[in-house]
């Protein structure tokens, strides 16, 4: 089981993102992560979807992509070089005794406080997703109160193809 | 019976009339539209949320609208006339549980790929969200089993929806497309302006194939010791069928044809293998798993067709001509895949095809294998055998009428016993396989096809899913000829449980259901009924001499099974012959 990066360039229309979700429920492939927003031009909007499965699967996805009417465009990023990022906010506890220790991490993982709170402190980071889930491995013996991570965006890089 | 007797001058006036920019309703744009796109029978059920458009045909003497007795009717009824047409079948239904009745029918054109613009009404724009009275998601439930779906939130997009489903529905792999019409916007007047152009973005069927992957096809043809085309109901949407001709006479290569390519191929011809698959003929199946070329053309390895994937035409090398490219790979590893419409594709290959020079043998031995082995039952003078109802049918209409069926034993006798020759002839929900399709599709069948003879072959469990539409064929005077083989049981779900269930009868026992005749007549429709061959021959030939509707009840035993059968999970080698063996 090989993890495919998909970029799906789609009408901005009603519905399309059931449409888009609803099809790899129904046909079975699985969905790691889904972001949706808008892309270079007006009207059309970019989903990046992270899935599994082997080229087989990734060839169905893609043809069975290619029937939805508001799907413009399929693009298996990760066949050649890409860009991908993800954002997360992981609030951990943080007693005042503590905190110099995880500020080392942050600063580790060129990461960013965006929020104290009397007990807590919320880090944000980006990075590519092994980035993250490093980081939230270190966290994690401190206490993670809450999580919550983007999810994949990514482009191909400007020398690829 | 309802027509629209209309000139081709009267026509051209109509479209002048219709295409005048006016400010009407958007009911009444719905109308237009739909005459300029050529529709001349809409099936459908009134209720609130449709009243405006139900309101602009009051009076409109240039719209045709078929009343039926319930939503499910009306769209297997527009589902018949689309597959006995070729034309786009159209349905009305209002919102939530009108909606939700044609759910079914949807789900059943879309197996087998047959074009329909459904019509739905839908609450008020501004209630829609807010669980208001015959609400329903209707967009959002149907979204699996459309080609694609609209709803409407501008009474200004309605033509331009109105022409790219038409277009959506008909081009590319054909399928149902929904437009869901809120009653504010049925009722919002707005300047009519007739579209004619469209231009979807996102969609672009590939009609003409890769020549290098038709080279590929030729020089397997000529490589070939032991070639068999599998065609499908692809053909048949697409027109191809005398291409197809063209491409077998040309080849000389044996042809097997699916359950919806009946029709494709003249069934006559000494090359025709007849149907494989789960109740295929024994030469059809044998010959797949045999062949070292197996050129499908428009079909999609159902797995009715193929049983165990994995042991599928094991030594063939695969070609796959298919509109549709999701299909292509789908189930069966493919070596010469080729995308296109199957006209186009087959007018392109006939241009290089040529005799298959190595595969005299094979043809020989297939031909042996056909008269060895047809499909048999054993006969009997005391009691109506259902193989032999078929049989009386085809021999009685010449093999000429358009035939539609219902889903189960009948069906499978039917495709087996009644001998096509031409496409669009046989109407049968072959992918979803929907019990109460077979007589309603024979009412749009008809509509479709006034003057030509439609039967339509049903069991008399199928029968009770839909019964209620005899009366519109009675209201109407639409003849359609309705055989009921019935058996007093679920006879397929008998036939498993016999076979696989170690006779363990479940819920199968249908006696007890209502006297056909008089359920007919309860209608007002002429009921028949036989119970020995010479009854059968009298009766039947009576109801085709009626000129109206007539349901003709043929009784026969239960016990009767439908071979070959090739079980759920075996190869289609591993055929159970019954009576043959």
């Amino acid at each position: 089981m090989k993890k495919h990066t998909i970029a799906v360039i789609v009408n901005d229309q009603p519905g399309v993102l059931q449409r888009v979700s609803g099809l790899f429920g129904r046909r079975g492939f699985n969905i790691e992560s889904i972001t949706v927003g808008s892309s270079e031009e007006a009207g059309l909007s970019r989903m990046v979807i992270v899935t599994t499965g082997d080229d087989h699967t990734l060839e169905q996805v893609t043809k069975q992509l290619y029937k939805l009417i508001d799907v413009i465009k399929v693009i298996d990023l990760s066949s050649n070089p890409m860009v991908a990022r993800e954002l997360a906010l992981i609030k951990v506890n943080a007693e005042p005794a503590a905190r110099p220790e995880i500020l080392g991490v942050v600063e580790t993982f060129r990461a960013a406080v965006v929020d104290i709170g009397t007990h807590t402190l919320m880090v944000q980071v980006v990075g590519d997703s092994e980035k993250i889930d490093a980081m939230v491995e270190l966290l994690k013996p401190y206490g993670i109160r809450e999580l919550s991570r983007t999810g994949v965006t990514a482009l191909n890089r400007g020398n690829a193809k | 019976m309802v027509t629209q007797g209309t000139t081709l001058k009267s026509k051209e006036e109509l479209k002048e009339r219709l295409s005048r920019p006016e400010v009407i309703s958007g009911s009444e744009i719905l109308l237009r539209s739909l005459l300029l796109e050529g529709v001349d029978c809409v099936f459908g059920y009134p209720g609130g949320a449709v009243l405006y458009i139900y309101d602009a045909m009051h009076g409109n003497p240039d719209f045709n609208h078929v009343l039926t007795r319930h939503e499910q009717g009306a769209i297997h009824a527009a589902d018949g006339y689309a597959r006995a047409s070729g034309k786009v079948g159209v349905c009305i239904a209002t919102s939530g549980p009108g909606a939700t009745n044609l759910v079914t029918g949807i789900a059943t054109a879309y197996m087998d790929s047959v074009p329909l613009v459904v019509i739905t009404g839908n609450v008020i724009s501004s209630l829609i969200g807010s669980d208001a009275f015959q609400e329903a998601d209707i967009t959002g439930i149907t979204m699996p089993i459309t080609k694609h779906s609209y709803l409407v939130r501008d009474v200004e997009d309605l033509p331009r929806i109105i022409h790219e489903a038409f277009h959506i529905a008909n081009t590319g792999r054909k399928g149902p497309v929904l437009i869901d019409i809120p009653k504010d916007i049925s009722a919002a007047q707005t300047l009519f302006k007739p579209v004619t152009e469209v231009s979807i973005r996102g969609y672009n069927p590939t009609v003409s194939p890769n020549k290098n992957q038709v080279d590929k096809l030729i020089k397997a043809i000529e490589q070939a010791e032991r070639p068999l085309i599998l065609a499908g109901g692809g053909v048949v949407y697409s027109g191809g069928h005398e291409e197809l001709y063209e491409f077998v006479t040309k080849t000389q290569i044996p042809i097997t044809t699916t359950l919806l390519g009946l029709g494709a191929f003249p069934s006559g011809n000494e090359l025709f293998l007849g149907m494989p698959g789960m109740h295929g003929t024994y030469t059809a199946n044998k010959s797949i798993q045999s062949a070292d070329l197996l050129i499908n053309i428009g079909a999609r390895f159902d797995d009715r067709v193929t049983g165990k994937l994995s042991g599928f035409a094991p030594l063939a090398k695969i070609v796959h001509i298919d509109i549709d490219p999701a299909e292509i790979g789908k189930n069966v590893p493919t070596d010469i895949p080729i995308v296109g419409d199957v006209k186009t594709v087959l007018q392109l290959v006939n241009k290089q095809a040529k005799r298959a020079d190595k595969a005299d043998d094979w043809r020989a031995k297939l031909k042996a294998s056909c008269e060895q082995y047809p499909f048999s039952y054993t006969d009997s003078e005391d009691e109506l055998k259902p193989q032999w109802v078929v049989e009386l049918i085809h021999e009685t209409t010449n093999g000429d009428a358009i035939v539609t069926t219902d889903v189960g034993q009948h069906q499978m006798w039917a495709a087996q016993y009644y001998k096509f020759n031409k496409p669009r002839s046989w109407v049968t929900s072959g992918g979803l396989g929907t019990m109460g399709f077979g007589f309603p599709s024979a009412i749009g069948a008809q509509m479709a096809n006034p003057d030509r003879l439609v039967v339509s072959i049903n069991g008399d469990g199928g029968m009770q899913m839909c019964a209620q539409e005899l009366a519109i064929c009675a209201i109407n005077n639409i003849p359609v000829k309705v055989v009921i083989i019935n058996n007093q049981v679920l006879g397929m779900v008998r036939q498993w449980q016999e076979l696989i269930y170690d006779n363990r009868y479940s819920h199968i026992d249908l006696s007890g259901s209502p006297d056909f005749v008089k359920l007919a007549e309860a209608y007002g429709v002429k009921g028949f009924r036989a119970s020995n061959k010479e009854e059968a021959r009298a009766v039947w030939e009576e109801a085709l001499r009626h000129p109206g509707p007539a349901v003709v009840e043929f009784v026969v035993r239960k016990e009767e099974n439908v071979y070959p059968m090739v079980a759920q999970g075996s190869t289609i080698d591993e055929m159970i012959m019954g009576d043959a063996e």
